[in-house]
């Protein structure tokens, strides 16, 4: 009898309005439970997550490296979330035009099923991969985006980037053996390990770091630091699986401090066979296929970590006359563009060139002057004799390689 | 209000019968039969001006990648028009459908003066209001159902059907695609049910069924507009509408359920904290009208 009970109490209410009023207010409590219970659990359940390391026997910098060496998963399939925060500025639908050689989406015309144009995209931003693999012969790697995917397929010898948002399909061949090291980006924490295990020389040092907890699995946190100063890589740490010994995840942080500037690792993994139809791929029907032709073998490089699109180019141009100064973690590579007055920033090159100036640091040396584009990993120096500098060491490592370089 | 609580036991049938005869007043007013016109027409508009655009054997979307989610696939299966019709119409023209119904529920029938002769009825405000939400929950399935049944339509006119290739480009059967359809269409309209409750509670805070939908409908761009702010993407994964197109990603092989479970603890969140506040609120309300 509802609506007679509460007219009744709107005219009784003189005597019963506090208590009522203050019943009304406690049936807002649910609401307010439910909301705050929703609040601890979301910062809870991480917390909870999170705590205590696993227990695993100790083992040694150099064992540890032995068994990432040793390791030889050849099936696995998993979610990896890869992070990078070059410090590059943010320069949108701008940066495509400047460095429209190494980015771009399908710029100019080209497929955007292009790999080397797609995975450029990894240079900045977080970005969720699918990964799988089995065996030497079969790999997918996959970038989640919104609504869409962008997959690169390697099955036998042929090779299929789909574009499921623009659904264009880009088709090339390797052979059974060779080449396909080259076309497989560097997605997995897997691939950025290998590459920071070669530099370790007697300028690095390498301990094993307790242990940690990715993907559900139990693994061992090997870290990898430079002994010299003046390089702007931090420490480097990578956890490795304790029974697969492979590297789980992957993490870069500068010497200046802050966010990691590349911070790779699976999310989810598993050592199991993938499903054969993962790798089978037929272009649907209407899709547009981009025959493998024209693409530029060289540019199997972009995906790397160091590879800022801006200094691609020209490392590509001056390739034949790259050297390399200084050993270990302080090497600098450099090479001679040929072009007489570096960059044309400043007065020399008008609206652009005061554009590109404004985004570097005129330094001045015994090699003369320069210009210095810094991100938060790779410095590049371009002096106004031409000769391009490039390392991942400090401004003023890299004003030093010049000078010793004259 | 203490007596209401004991209301008399009722027998769940009469609940059944309450909720039916709410259901007959949502589905026979020409307002419900207008929106979900309105939806049923959005797939026939994309569909035939796909066709249109690709008859010359062009690509839609120019081949760029633009417009609405799967719209480039849509001429290849005429079952991807499904996706594009729900990922077309969920971020405005579902939500706001179901705005209308849910901030119409409980204040149109106060703004007509039958919520106290609905309230006579031995059924109890608690019993009255989770029929009101059930009906409004109905009502966002049938809606969903009508843009994903129209869309099947339409697709199977104009385009061709056949085996389909998700977005990671495996291939699955027209089946198994017709499965992931429906099961798109249960997530679509689970998705809603947040703007659901959240109207159910605007429309107890007010006696005029206008102003509710209003508020509704209002509430639903803003925060459709905070979630495009980028420098607010802290706040982003509470947006009830953050993670509507991650239904999407049941089109993926194998399916990716991040997102998607995150989606439906988000609207269960919701339709708890909101429901409990229109419970608070209807409970504890004097009815006026």
């Amino acid at each position: 009898m509802a609506p007679y009970e509460s007219e009744n109490t709107t005219v009784a209410g003189e005597v019963d309005e506090p208590r009522t009023g203050r019943r009304r207010a406690a049936r807002y409590v649910v609401p307010v439970t439910v909301m705050g219970l929703a609040a601890a659990t979301i910062g809870l359940v991480p917390a909870i997550a999170d705590s205590g390391d696993p227990d695993l026997p100790e083992i040694t910098a150099a064992q540890l490296i032995e068994k990432i060496a040793m390791s030889d998963v050849e099936q696995l399939s998993g979610t990896v979330k890869i992070t990078t925060d070059l410090g590059l500025p943010d320069l949108g639908g701008l940066e495509d035009s400047l460095a429209s050689g190494a980015a771009g989406r399908g710029g100019d015309g080209g497929s955007s099923a292009d790999p080397s144009a797609k995975l450029t995209a990894l240079a900045s931003g977080t970005h969720t991969l699918r990964v799988a693999a089995d065996g030497p012969d079969r790999q997918k790697v996959s970038l989640l985006e919104d609504a869409a995917e962008y997959s690169l397929i390697h099955n036998g010898k042929d090779v299929w980037g789909y574009d499921s948002k623009s659904n264009e399909v880009y088709h090339g061949t390797v052979d059974e053996s060779g080449e396909e090291r080259e076309q497989k980006p560097p997605a997995t924490p897997k691939d950025f390990a290998e590459e920071a295990l070669k530099s370790v020389d007697d300028t690095t040092s390498v301990t094993v770091d307790g242990t940690a907890q990715v993907a559900g699995r139990d693994a061992y946190r090997l870290v990898v630091e430079p002994r010299q100063s003046g390089s702007t890589v931090g420490a480097i740490s990578i956890a490795v699986d304790h029974e697969t010994g492979m590297p789980l995840k992957f993490t870069l942080t500068p010497s200046s401090g802050g966010a990691a500037v590349v911070d790779v690792g699976f999310t989810k993994v598993s050592f199991d066979r993938p499903a054969a139809s993962t790798f089978e791929f037929t272009p649907p029907k209407g899709a547009e296929v981009t025959e493998d032709g024209e693409l530029d073998r060289g540019r199997g490089h972009s995906g790397k970590p160091e590879g800022a699109p801006k200094s691609e180019e020209d490392l590509a141009k001056g390739l034949d006359g790259l050297k390399m100064l200084g050993e270990g973690w302080n090497t600098v590579a450099t090479f001679d563009t040929g072009a007489e007055g570096g960059l044309p920033t400043g007065e020399t090159g008008g609206d652009l060139g005061g554009f590109l100036g404004s985004l570097g640091d005129q330094v001045k040396g015994e090699f003369g002057t320069g210009t210095v584009f810094s991100t938060r990993l790779v410095n590049a120096l371009f002096t106004e004799d031409g000769k391009v500098y490039v390392g991942t060491v400090t401004k003023d490592a890299l004003v030093k390689a010049a000078d010793a370089g004259k | 209000m203490s007596r209401a609580e004991a209301v008399p036991r009722v027998s769940p049938l009469w609940t059944l019968g309450l909720f039916r005869s709410e259901l007959l007043t949502t589905f026979r007013r020409w307002r419900t039969l207008a929106l979900l016109g309105v939806l049923a027409a959005v797939p026939v508009l994309i569909g035939v001006a796909v066709r249109i655009e690709t008859g010359d054997g062009s690509s839609a979307g120019g081949g760029g990648g633009e417009g609405p989610a799967f719209i480039s696939q849509i001429t290849n299966n005429g079952l991807f028009l499904v996706f594009t019709g729900l990922a077309a119409t969920l971020p405005f023209f579902l939500p706001m459908a179901i705005g209308v119904v849910a901030g119409d529920s409980l204040a149109g029938e106060a703004n007509a003066g039958t919520l106290r002769y609905l309230l006579v009825a031995p059924a109890g405000r608690t019993r009255l209001l989770l029929t009101k939400y059930a009906t409004v929950m109905v009502f966002c399935l049938v809606a969903t159902l009508v843009v994903a049944v129209s869309a099947l339509l339409v697709g199977a006119l104009l385009f061709p059907l056949g085996d389909l290739t998700t977005i990671s480009g495996t291939r699955i059967s027209f089946g198994e695609g017709l499965v992931r359809a429906l099961l798109i269409a249960l997530v679509v309209a689970a998705s809603l049910t947040g703007v659901a409750a959240l109207g159910l509670f605007v429309s107890t805070l007010t006696n005029s069924g206008i102003a509710a939908m209003a508020t509704t409908v209002g509430l639903l761009i803003t925060v459709q507009i905070l979630d495009q702010i980028p420098q607010l993407h802290a706040l982003h994964p509470y947006l009830f509408s953050h993670y509507w197109l991650s239904f999407a990603d049941l089109m993926r092989e194998p399916v990716h359920w991040d997102d998607l479970t995150r989606n439906l603890g988000l609207q269960a969140l919701y339709a708890a904290v909101f429901g409990s506040a229109a419970w608070a609120r209807f409970t504890s309300k004097d009815i006026t009208a």
